[in-house]
């Protein structure tokens, strides 16, 4: 029983992770209408971005964070303008998805010249390595994980459902054309949703790495992908979705790497992906949308 | 009125066929002129896998119009099962029949395999069918990683935990083995095995594109609704444009793992970055050309060997590559631009 909540705590950190990339997925899914494939990524490059401040030059955690996260920022704001904004209207989303696959290729090849290809190792952020609370002991960036996360999902739904930018997210997500009619400027709110999309990716970086210390140029590929797994798990576009998906999935992914087959916890995840695509493809909280011709 | 002439379409498909006819006798001339080196004349059997797989890839992105992410897990599918075969049937079938019918069932098995995956994946559209695409190769890969089977007097035993839970005689021969995968695969695959597997996957996807079917494939691509309309049976036409790319992937698989001393199923071989890798191959081809597929698939194979200094930054310039052909063939601005300054346009008829 014990070794049974101890997993279940280990997926909700894990879940928690994928919680915050999904939520950067989710957004830019549901306001941009494209799969940014290269989410995941930017997480590494923010993995890499704290790792240069806070290993190599030795500067303190705070700012290796700071970095990391505006770095990201900046990284997602670039991308989107330099590649993805000339495809907007092209009227062609598989154009804009190979566009997408071949940011993420640059990125992870872009790494692999800088940084090469063996893999480095993370010291934690988190000051504290495990807190006791009664038979359990649960590891430090486990619980930063969970909190961080929750900060974030209720600091995002607070933004997006108060505030004017917030607002003009959703105006913009339910129909483009009529929100520029109303004065919303669409660009400038897809930008904003990358800069928050990515920001949240750099700050899965640094929490990522720091439950799960090798850092390599491919450190963001599979955590991105199930990072969408969630997002579509929760019904994309939904950020309460993002959030209850990505638990969900690190749970499954770790239960199901300790009960079930350890070679197989990946091709669990995707089984999930599949399943909720053939039973509810809107996934838990997504909103049915119709085809129009 | 008979017309004897040949139309346009099939000049070119004609001249799609004869290009790969030539290349391989040009590369035959030269290897017998000892131009060759052996490196080279290493490169030539996963030339023509990767130009095979460019092929299948092609079919499904330039045709169908859907992205598949996940053709390195058929072609996975198509190398182990064939080796498979291969490897059960090493001392009891003579080379040339048996290489034969491990292409026939590496194509076969992964034509199931992409029939069986078809079913639910093309319901969908667009990017969810690109991550499930996505997702099966991985699963695929993961199950081919923890898959054993061994062979003894008693027949086929089958485990997805370990090597000793096959409970074989002594004289059990071991034929997949889990993480280390299929060794001793017969070294059957040369160049003109290669070059005949390109030729009839060639041909057979110019038939199809030039067929009734293949028009209702690009009907389906060009508009889904409006193919609908007309009484197309998208489901139908979209199964099969997909289950032959995966047939056509399995026999490239199943020609990869005769070269390859052990069959394992790394990431490197069969994972995401190598169906991205022939992604590259098509987009850099031109979407939707065969003859663009095929080129594109060598040179991309050929330069960094030729070019050493390239080395490190190929990957890197292939996704510059990938991204700048998207945004110049699809930027509404840079797509005007073309049409205005190109010299070689061709005057079309205007349809009214």
């Amino acid at each position: 029983m014990v070794s049974f909540i101890t997993n279940l705590i280990n997926g909700l950190s894990l879940g928690s992770i994928y919680a915050i990339i999904a939520i950067g997925y989710t957004m830019v899914y549901g306001i941009a209408k494209m799969l940014n494939f290269a989410h995941g990524d930017i997480i590494m490059v923010g993995g890499y971005l704290a790792f240069t401040i806070i290993t190599t030059l030795g500067l303190p955690v705070g700012l290796g964070i700071l970095v990391a996260v505006v770095g990201c920022l900046g990284l997602g704001v670039a991308i989107e303008k330099i590649a993805y904004k000339p495809l907007r209207n092209a009227g062609s989303p598989l154009a804009v998805l190979i566009t997408a696959i071949g940011v993420s290729y640059f990125l992870e090849n872009m790494a692999l010249l800088i940084f090469g290809s063996d893999p480095r190792i993370f010291t934690s952020v988190v000051p504290f390595s495990t807190v006791k609370i009664g038979p359990f002991t649960i590891p430090g960036t486990t619980i930063i994980s969970i909190v961080v996360s929750l900060l974030l999902v209720f600091f995002l739904q607070m933004f997006v459902n108060k505030t004017k930018p917030g607002q003009a997210m959703l105006a913009v997500a339910q129909d483009r054309d009529a929100a520029s009619l109303m004065g919303i400027s669409v660009n400038g709110t897809i930008s904003l949703t990358f800069a928050i999309g990515s920001a949240m990716a750099g700050i899965a970086g640094v929490l990522l790495c720091s439950a799960y210390p090798t850092l390599s140029p491919y450190t963001g590929a599979m955590p991105g992908i199930k990072a969408f797994v969630a997002a579509v798990f929760g019904g994309i576009g939904s950020i309460p979705g993002a959030m209850i998906g990505g638990l969900l999935l690190g749970v499954i992914e770790i239960l199901g790497r300790t009960y079930i087959s350890s070679q197989l916890s990946d091709a669990i995840v995707f089984s999930v992906l599949i399943i909720v695509l053939l039973v509810k493809p809107t996934g838990l909280m997504g909103k049915v949308t119709q085809e129009k011709v | 009125m008979k017309n004897s002439k040949l139309t346009k379409q099939s000049k070119d498909n004609l001249g799609t066929i004869a290009m790969v006819v030539i290349i391989y006798i040009i590369v035959q001339i030269c290897s017998a002129a000892g131009l060759v080196n052996s490196h080279l004349a290493g490169l030539l059997v996963p030339l023509c896998v990767y130009a095979t797989m460019a092929v299948a890839l092609n079919l499904v992105v330039g045709i169908l119009g859907e992205l598949s992410l996940g053709h390195a897990g058929f072609m996975c599918v198509g190398a182990f099962s064939a080796a498979f075969f291969s490897v059960a049937h090493a001392d009891t079938m003579n080379t040339f029949p048996r290489f034969i019918i491990a292409i026939l069932i590496g194509g076969l098995i992964a034509g199931i395999f992409g029939f069986l995956i078809g079913i639910p994946v093309l319901r969908l559209n667009g990017d969810y069918l690109a991550i499930v695409t996505l997702a099966f190769g991985e699963i695929i890969k993961n199950i081919m990683n923890v898959l054993y089977i061994g062979m003894d007097e008693k027949g086929y035993h089958f485990s997805m935990k370990s090597a000793n839970d096959l409970t074989m005689t002594e004289n059990g021969k071991m034929i997949i083995n889990g993480p280390q995968g299929i060794t001793g695969t017969p070294y059957d695959a040369t160049f003109t095995a290669g070059f005949i597997i390109l030729l009839i996957a060639v041909i057979v996807v110019l038939n199809l594109i030039n067929s009734r079917d293949g028009r209702a494939i690009m009907a389906i691509r060009d508009n889904r609704i409006a193919a609908e309309s007309v009484g197309i049976p998208v489901t139908r036409y979209k199964m099969l444009a997909f289950t032959m790319s995966a047939v056509i992937s399995g026999c490239a698989g199943a020609l990869y793992a005769h070269n390859l001393a052990s069959l394992i199923a790394t990431p490197a071989r069969f994972g995401y970055n190598m169906s991205i890798l022939f992604l590259v191959f098509v987009v850099l081809g031109g979407i939707g050309s065969t003859r663009g597929a095929i080129i594109a698939s060598i040179i991309l194979t050929l330069i960094p060997e030729v070019l050493r200094f390239i080395g490190d930054f190929r990957l890197l310039i292939y996704s510059i590559v990938m991204i700048v052909m998207m945004i110049v063939n699809w930027n509404p601005k840079s797509r005007a631009f073309i049409e205005a300054h190109n010299p070689f346009k061709k005057k079309e008829k205007e349809v009214k």
